[in-house]
């Protein structure tokens, strides 16, 4: 049976409330060994590798990059922004038994040293069944403002 | 009647008032003394590979076009249509035959020249096209860096820079026997006075302390590499407000010491492109790929930084907008220039484990020096063991504030007026 709308929900509003409360090790178990976490600036490359991003982490980057979240060695991070993200208008692109594609909204409030401040973006999963539970595969967050100027992002999108 | 400040009292030799941060009349005489008669940079040439291509930018406040024409001549032209001063391009940048602004139709040639002018019989023989061209603006080149100025009486480009052109031809060696070309940029903004950045290209002071999170992030022999304040690299003035850093000495010919031994992180890449090159030039391609080992700051907005460009654009007296140009090898193998991306993507750019913490530590620079009034900066940092080389140049150990103090001396020079002139005495 396809992965159904209701459990790809499930899976990514989990991510999302995880990093929202930065319970960020347990984060790291939600991913595919060979998963991606993206976030281009480009809005029309699907190309990443070949092309600069703001952030493109395989399994080690995203260690590091949670390692840097914790480990309060980061002055930008001592404490990491806390943020409010809320998911909407899902729509499931393809899905089958072991994978599927969904698309998502995303908004989200940082506030950091008394500084509110809203990152808009359209948000790519690929899912994949690995012993009857869904991982993330990828993820890619198109940022409404890629293009511009954006400030100092001291948490995970 | 509004009386500017008076600049000579606010910097001195080994010090500077906390105000030149935050005063926006003094904003305001930068924006007109520095950013429109000096040499500014505005484009890469890759930028504008072709005959037709453009990209907009910005030189301090004035939006620009920088244009490509048919026969190959690069322009750079104030954004504003003759007619009532609407911009005419508002694209980052693309191709062209002609720039229409789109509210009257009034045409202008990539030189800047005004075509078409719709309807002109309105104007009963009143209007002569040949006088209303695109204001242009002087452009020199340099090594592939186009500069720009206001102010047509200022030196020639290759006077300004001067004695920081062998620098810029060593950065260029990042291309490993190619062209250096651009590759998508890190824009981000913060909320500060854009000396805070300008400043820091040549801090080295800070990197340890500021950076430890990066340096967590990397092997141990990466990490030995960039642990350079006690090391033998130095700061040297260049020069009307230009400086470098020399933080890794090794790294600063690369082509020299192909022999060394490849650093453990780039094993992966030698062995790679070791199928297709000979191992010289496997070697010489990963020493490219790593970066130089300095940074050459130019007044006032343009950094050759270790593997990229720091550009910078003053919004506000307190509020600045850097970007970080990725650059790579123009025809070089495309392994190289993605693990150029991925180092890129390491330490820059908002969400880097380098660049978050450099701009959380100038945000507090501008919100800390809002307290009190008549408070130094101090600037005086190496200033004990600074000495003379027999070019004239000062220079002092790596960590040494000498760039800080080069960048001050021609902010005075601007602000006062007292612009170098052309060697002809103008």
């Amino acid at each position: 049976m396809s992965i159904t709308l209701n459990e790809a929900i499930e899976m990514i509003t989990l991510e999302a409330d995880m990093l929202d409360h930065g319970d960020f090790r347990e984060w790291l178990s939600l991913y595919t060994p060979s998963g991606i976490y993206v976030v281009p600036i480009d809005p029309d490359t699907e190309e990443f590798e070949k092309t600069l991003n703001y952030a493109y982490d395989n399994a080690e980057m995203r260690e590091k990059r949670v390692e840097r979240l914790l480990n309060g060695r980061a002055i930008s991070a001592a404490p990491p922004a806390k943020t409010v993200r809320l998911q909407a208008r899902y729509r499931m692109l393809e899905s089958n038994a072991e994978s599927c594609t969904l698309r998502c909204a995303q908004m989200l409030t940082e506030l950091r040293q008394g500084r509110e401040r809203y990152y808009s973006a359209n948000v790519t999963f690929r899912l994949v069944r690995i012993d009857g539970a869904l991982k993330i595969d990828r993820k890619i967050v198109r940022l409404l403002t890629s293009t511009e100027a954006l400030t100092a992002v001291s948490y995970i999108l | 009647m509004d009386i500017l400040p008076d600049p000579t009292t606010l910097v001195n030799e080994d010090s500077a008032d906390g105000s030149i941060y935050s005063n926006p009349d003094l904003f305001d005489m930068e924006m007109d003394r520095i950013f429109m008669h000096n040499w500014i940079w505005v484009a890469h040439r890759s930028d504008l590979p072709e005959s037709g291509n453009y990209i907009t930018t910005f030189i301090g406040q004035h939006p620009v076009i920088v244009s490509r024409d048919r026969k190959g001549e690069v322009h750079v032209m104030l954004n504003r249509c003759r007619h009532r001063g609407a911009t005419v391009c508002e694209h980052k940048k693309g191709k062209a035959a002609s720039f229409v602004c789109p509210y009257h139709g009034w045409a202008y040639g990539l030189d800047g020249a005004l075509r078409g002018v719709p309807f002109q019989e309105g104007y009963t023989g009143q209007l002569d096209k040949s006088n209303y061209p695109l204001i242009s603006l002087r452009v020199e080149e340099y090594n592939g860096l186009i500069f720009a100025s206001f102010d047509h009486d200022i030196m020639s480009l290759d006077a300004w820079l001067g004695r920081t052109k062998p620098w810029i031809d060593l950065f260029m060696k990042q291309g490993a026997g190619w062209p250096i070309k651009t590759m998508g940029e890190h824009k981000f903004t913060f909320p500060g006075n854009w000396k805070i950045q300008l400043e820091n290209t040549t801090d080295a002071y800070h990197f340890p302390i500021v950076h430890k999170s990066f340096l967590d992030s990397v092997d141990s022999e990466t990490q030995n590499t960039f642990d350079f304040v006690e090391g033998n690299g130095y700061v040297e003035d260049l020069g009307h407000g230009h400086s470098v850093m020399v933080m890794i000495p090794d790294l600063v010919d690369l082509d020299e010491n192909l022999e060394a031994p490849i650093p453990e992180r780039f094993q992966e890449l030698a062995d790679e492109l070791a199928k297709d090159y000979p191992d010289e030039q496997v070697r010489r391609i990963v020493r490219a790929v790593g970066g130089s080992g300095f940074n050459l700051n130019l007044f006032p907005n343009l950094a050759c930084s270790m593997a990229f460009f720091r550009v910078l654009r003053p919004l506000a007296v307190m509020e600045t907008e850097i970007r970080h140009i990725a650059i790579g090898m123009d025809g070089g193998p495309e392994l190289g220039n993605e693990m150029r991306l991925r180092l890129h993507e390491h330490f820059q750019g908002p969400m880097g484990f380098g660049t978050p913490d450099d701009s959380e530590a100038w945000d507090r620079v501008q919100r800390g020096s809002l307290a009190g009034r008549d408070i130094s900066i101090l600037l005086n940092r190496g200033l004990g063991h600074e000495a003379q080389r027999e070019d004239g140049n000062l220079f002092s150990d790596v960590s040494a504030e000498t760039g800080m103090r080069a960048a001050y001396r021609q902010w005075l020079v601007d602000m006062t007026g007292k612009t170098v002139r052309a060697e002809n005495g103008e």
